[in-house]
């Protein structure tokens, strides 16, 4: 619970919710389209097994989670510093150990952990048909066909967070996702699939 | 046996956390305290306050520290009020 608060107040100091929230969509997105693409791109390509797309799959989550958390990290810790800098100047003392200082330290760590973990949790959850088929598990439907409807779905529901933070309809924000998706699945067809 | 029963303080403070906060935090810091925060200027980055403390017997140190924490600086001990009672 302490650690509940603590963190609470270093976000609420740094103003970082709107950060945090953001990296967490775009980031989401950026998994999300990528599993898609990759999917879609063995969809109309020449046939595959199941662990081939799997490794593929899960490889891509990796670097994308790997490549989240240590861009985040690097901007948001430069970017913390500066703003204490810039505090520690205006108040004339060292802030290193007040809760100034402990939010330069963590914001960039829990930033770079929403950043990394956005885009591996998305992945996983789009690939999870493919690996319950492979382990046995029988789907009513094709899994490369069902990971693609979790991937519009998460999609979606991306949109419709953003919607919400907008304060627009969350139904046509989600919708104006999903058609950049079904672009990227069209472009994808016409290199691969045509 | 002297205690500390009220303090005057002129702190200077970031912008966050706001006054609210930094008032409670103060007041977490002994079980009776009391605690008036007034801002009496504010510029880009900061702000001055002047925060008096009440309470049955004040542990400066902790509530200097629990300014420190919070990024604030003491300028000033502007007013005291101290009793001292037979043992």
């Amino acid at each position: 619970m302490k650690l509940l608060e603590q963190t609470a107040l270093l976000l609420r100091i740094t103003r970082s919710h709107g950060i945090i929230r953001r990296y967490f969509v775009v980031n989401g997105f950026d998994g999300a389209l990528t599993m898609l693409g990759l999917i879609v791109g063995f969809i109309f390509g020449d046939p595959a097994n199941l662990p081939v797309i799997i490794n593929a799959c899960l490889g891509a989550a990796i670097a994308l989670g790997v490549s989240g958390v240590s861009s985040a990290y690097v901007s948001e810790t430069a970017e913390r510093k500066h703003e204490l800098a810039k505090l520690e100047r205006a108040m004339v003392a060292d802030l290193q150990d007040s809760t100034h200082g402990d939010a330069a330290r963590w914001i960039p760590m829990l930033v770079a952990l929403v950043n990394g973990s956005a885009p591996f949790i998305m992945s996983l959850l789009i690939i999870s048909p493919l690996w319950l088929t492979d382990h046995g598990l029988s789907l009513p439907i094709s899994p490369l066909y069902l990971s693609v409807v979790i991937a519009l779905m998460l999609i979606f529901s991306l949109g419709v967070v953003l919607g919400r933070i907008a304060d627009i309809s969350y139904i046509r924000s989600g919708l104006q996702t999903v058609v950049v998706a079904l672009v990227t699945v069209i472009l994808i067809y016409l290199f691969v699939g045509g | 046996m002297v205690y500390v029963k009220r303090i005057v303080l002129d702190v200077l403070k970031p912008h966050q956390p706001n006054a609210l906060e930094f008032s409670r935090s103060i007041a977490e810091v002994g079980e009776d305290y009391h605690v008036r925060l007034i801002v009496s200027e504010m510029d880009e980055n900061t702000e001055t306050l002047l925060v008096e403390v009440k309470g049955s017997a004040l542990d400066f140190n902790a509530i200097l520290s629990a300014i420190n924490e919070l990024g604030g600086s003491l300028h000033s001990i502007d007013e005291v009020e101290v009793n001292s009672v037979p043992e």
